[in-house]
């Protein structure tokens, strides 16, 4: 039971970790924490199965074509749920429209995709392993630490990355520099599409293709972000992997509905406790 | 709205009453009236409908304050509707425990609503916007979940029967009469709430916290009235639903009825009674009237969402503001009236001095404040000038208990002053104004200047909710102040403005009188001149000295070295959070190191 709790922990906590970098990084260029990052989730299962199994495409394509769908929404949610309000950023508008457009990326997948979980394909063939060693498992974990050694790259080593940083540091200061500031959030916003998509595509084995993916992604990526705090990547895999394996544990011990509310209990109380998160900084200025 | 007259005879600024009934009731009775004039159509599924409306409209009437007043986005309120349904239907049935008849079965369903209001509520105490909306929407599935899993009591996913009305309530009409006595009854607390220093203080929070706090307001007492209240509408609806449904399911409370609720509070327009009203109605009406996009009602509300987001965020109700559009006078000046004042603020007996000494504030390694000595004495205007970041504001600050200096001693007098704890200076006698502004731009400016009354009421929540004898006239009494206070800053003639639509130089004019509310003891005002012309700058003036005469000691951080020469008695000027120089306006304009660092040769 222990290798199952230890596998399955790891890789739902990979997919949360990835999500809760999806927050992080449309949230490091704009300030906005938005309602689509477990739509994008969703969207990468929906998109792979669509491509790979009704349209027959070889894996990479698929993958490819998924991140790019994805992206395009990331783009969308930008232009039109994330522009429109940044003016007023102080009055959280962003919540509502950002709630609005999630919903209604979840309603149209659901009429025009299927409101029951539909199969995803099996991406790997040369592996038969079973058991805790199945690919469905380690798939997430290792597209998690991809993602995030990609991420470190991109924002440690190259000059698009390192503008990124810049923004997400100092907005008004970038913008006086000269820097693209309203490009690069709008390619923040397709890297965040193509990062959640790939947490719903790795983990399209465990989660299927199902538009109901949508609202529980986003919760449970949004612990791992409440956790670790606002824009911290490093703090929502350890506050990911931490959360599958503790929802996990609970699944195993003591069954799928109290453990939802055990998470939930819990998260309430560490988030009572540390507002900032546990790796967050301080409150800002008020007055 | 004539306010260019000679200040000589000061005469109390008549309240505009209003006749028998209030013009603002009019729109309630027309659609009250409409309701009950319904079962003359004989169309037992319009009583279906409007029975599903009143219910609903029981529940956003209590979430109303939360979201459109108190501004918290709590989104899963479907999450006590179900727990209300569930309790009242349990209780009813008389499986788990003995049979309870049905109007105690809808009393428990709304006690349990309001313990659980409360403790979804709590935490936007501490949690920020998106972290309390997420907490939400998390409890509203747990919920769900919930009531499939534990079968023993709410019957699984095979579901449970709701309580059944006891006669003469078990027809569809009378059971519509009943609930819509019950939503007209819920609509006129929350009017009572809306328009009394608790609604006021629950959109000053939203709008405006830092200058809610600076007036006393506390936000924890306020938003757990208000979460109990609306928790309590809500599960008391839910055993209304309940027994609307007969027969309850978990698929009966869908996320989108959460949606529905939290929509239609956004569509009427925020701070707005009416509109939200209007709101559901339309909401509950949407799906019935456009049958065949049914499976797109998610869909349409979250557009309808966005639209109202990105389009009309003022809702409904912004529509239905004839009075918020009408022009303001176009030449109009700031008069203050020193009768006024004399009659807001009675002189005060010789009081005690607000000292501090050897105040240090660091952030991190910034020493903000580095050993700051001052003493304002009641009676007189001490002006506190000094370069940009010497600590100026910061010093505010500390007096209202916004920061927590590491080191020093702040007394009232010979009692210390704790710091800290910024929402009991009003309590104190310590009144400030803010650098920007801090003002509800979507409240009337009487509206603002109440805010700054809320610490004389003294009655309940419960007793406003009821409208009782006490806070009836605790409410005439503070609107009779602020309009004093509007008419000593001179602003009497725009009360029922809106305060958005006013100039800079008047919103200052308008904190000061917010603050005046107070009577404060001492006055705290930070660049009270900034953006102010000449001439309002020298009415400005006159009025801090006319506040001082009163006796109230005016602590005033200027830039303008002018008006500070002109009407302090005392000058402390700093310099990189240290005093560098304290005294009369004269030894300061003579001193060399200030002349050298601040004044310029």
């Amino acid at each position: 039971m222990l290798a199952s709790i230890l596998a399955s922990g790891l890789a739902v906590g990979a997919i949360y970790a990835l999500i809760g970098i999806t927050y992080n990084t449309m949230f490091a260029t704009s300030r906005v924490m938005s309602f689509t990052a477990g739509q994008l989730g969703m969207l990468g299962g929906v998109f792979g199965s669509l491509f790979i199994l009704q349209f027959q495409l070889p894996v990479l394509p698929g993958l490819a074509l998924t991140l790019l769908a994805a992206a395009a929404i990331g783009v969308v949610t930008e232009f039109v749920a994330v522009r429109p309000v940044l003016k007023s950023l102080d009055q959280h508008l962003y919540v509502l429209s950002t709630l609005a457009l999630a919903l209604m990326i979840q309603q149209v997948t659901a009429i025009e995709w299927s409101t029951e979980p539909r199969p995803f394909p099996r991406l790997l063939e040369l592996t038969t392993a079973h058991g805790p060693w199945d690919q469905k498992y380690w798939l997430p974990v290792v597209a998690c630490a991809v993602t995030i050694l990609g991420l470190e790259y991109l924002y440690k080593r190259t000059l698009v990355g390192r503008a990124f940083v810049a923004v997400a540091e100092d907005n008004f200061a970038a913008r006086a520099l000269g820097l693209p500031e309203r490009n690069l959030r709008v390619a923040s916003y397709a890297l965040a599409g193509a990062i959640g998509a790939l947490a719903g595509f790795s983990g399209g084995q465990l989660l299927l293709a199902f538009f109901a993916n949508g609202p529980l992604l986003n919760f449970y990526g949004f612990i791992p972000v409440a956790l670790g705090g606002l824009g911290n990547n490093r703090g929502a895999v350890i506050g990911g992997l931490a959360l599958g394996l503790f929802q996990q544990a609970a699944n195993f011990t003591v069954g799928g509905i109290f453990s939802s509310v055990a998470v939930f209990t819990l998260f309430i109380i560490i988030l009572l406790a540390a507002p900032q998160g546990l790796f967050g900084a301080a409150p800002q200025r008020r007055v | 709205m004539d306010s260019a007259k000679p200040a000589t005879v000061f005469e109390p600024p008549l309240t505009p009453r209003a006749g028998l009934l209030p013009r603002a009731v009019l729109p309630f009775l027309g659609i009250l009236a409409l309701a009950l004039l319904l079962p003359f159509s004989g169309n037992d599924y319009w009583a279906l409908i409007a029975t599903r409306a009143a219910i609903y409209w029981i529940l956003i009437a209590g979430l109303n304050l939360v979201v459109g007043f108190a501004g918290q986005l709590a989104i899963g309120y479907v999450a006590l509707l179900t727990l209300g349904a569930y309790t009242a239907s349990v209780l009813a049935s008389g499986t788990v425990t003995p049979e309870v008849p049905a109007f105690l079965a809808l009393a428990a369903a709304a006690g349990i609503g309001a313990v659980f209001g409360l403790v979804v509520g709590l935490p936007a105490l501490r949690l920020r916007t998106f972290y309390f909306a997420m907490t939400t929407l998390g409890f509203a599935t747990i919920v769900t979940q919930v009531a499939l899993a534990w079968q023993d009591v709410t019957g699984g996913g095979i579901g449970i029967t709701g309580p059944a009305m006891p006669p003469p309530f078990d027809t569809a009409w009378s059971f519509f009469y009943l609930c819509l006595g019950l939503a007209a009854v819920v609509t006129w607390m929350t009017g009572n709430i809306a328009r009394s220093r608790f609604g006021r203080g629950l959109i000053a929070l939203r709008d405006a916290e830092v200058a809610a706090e600076a007036s006393g307001i506390s936000k924890p007492a306020l938003l757990v009235s208000t979460f109990l209240f609306a928790g309590a509408c809500a599960g008391f609806a839910g055993g209304l639903f309940a027994g609307l449904q007969t027969y309850i399911t978990p698929d009966a409370f869908t996320f989108e009825l959460s949606l529905l609720f939290f929509i239609a509070v956004l569509i009427g327009g925020r701070g707005s009674i009416l509109g939200p009203m209007l709101g559901t109605i339309l909401l509950t009406l949407l799906p019935e009237i456009a049958a065949p996009l049914a499976a797109w009602s998610t869909f349409l509300y979250a557009f309808l969402l966005l639209v109202i987001v990105l389009a009309m965020p003022g809702g409904i109700a912004s529509l239905l503001d004839f009075a918020g559009r009408r022009p303001l006078p176009a030449h109009r000046a700031i008069l203050p009236r020193a009768a006024a004042l004399e009659a807001l603020l009675p002189a005060r007996p010789e009081a005690a001095p607000l000292n501090l000494a050897g105040i240090e504030l660091r952030f991190g390694g910034v020493r903000a404040i580095d050993g700051v000595d001052l003493e304002v004495r009641p009676g007189q205007v001490h002006g506190l000038i000094g370069p940009n970041g010497s600590g100026k504001t910061t010093t505010l600050n500390v007096i209202c208990g916004y920061y927590e200096p590491q080191q020093g001693r702040m007394a009232l007098g010979a009692a210390p002053l704790p710091a800290g704890m910024p929402q009991k200076r009003a309590g104190l006698g310590i009144a400030r104004t803010f650098q920007t502004p801090r003002i509800i731009g979507e409240a009337t400016v009487l509206q603002n200047v109440m805010v700054g009354g809320s610490i004389q009421g003294s009655s309940s929540f419960f007793a406003t909710l009821l409208a009782l004898p006490r806070p009836r006239a605790e409410e005439k009494t503070i609107e009779a102040q602020a309009r004093l206070a509007l008419a000593a800053v001179g602003l009497e003639g725009l009360a029922e403005a809106r305060a958005d639509r006013l100039q800079h130089s008047e919103l200052r004019f308008v904190e000061i009188a917010r603050a005046l509310m107070l009577r404060p003891a001492f006055l705290l005002l930070d660049e009270p001149a900034a953006g102010l012309s000449a001439e309002e700058i020298r009415r400005l003036g006159a009025l801090i000295q006319a506040v001082a005469r009163q006796g109230t000691g005016v602590l005033l951080v200027e830039h303008h070295a002018d008006l500070i020469f002109d009407i302090c008695d005392h000058v402390t000027v700093l310099n990189l959070g240290r005093v560098l120089a304290s005294g009369t306006p004269a030894d300061i304009r003579s001193h060399k190191e200030v002349v050298s660092a601040y004044l310029g040769a």
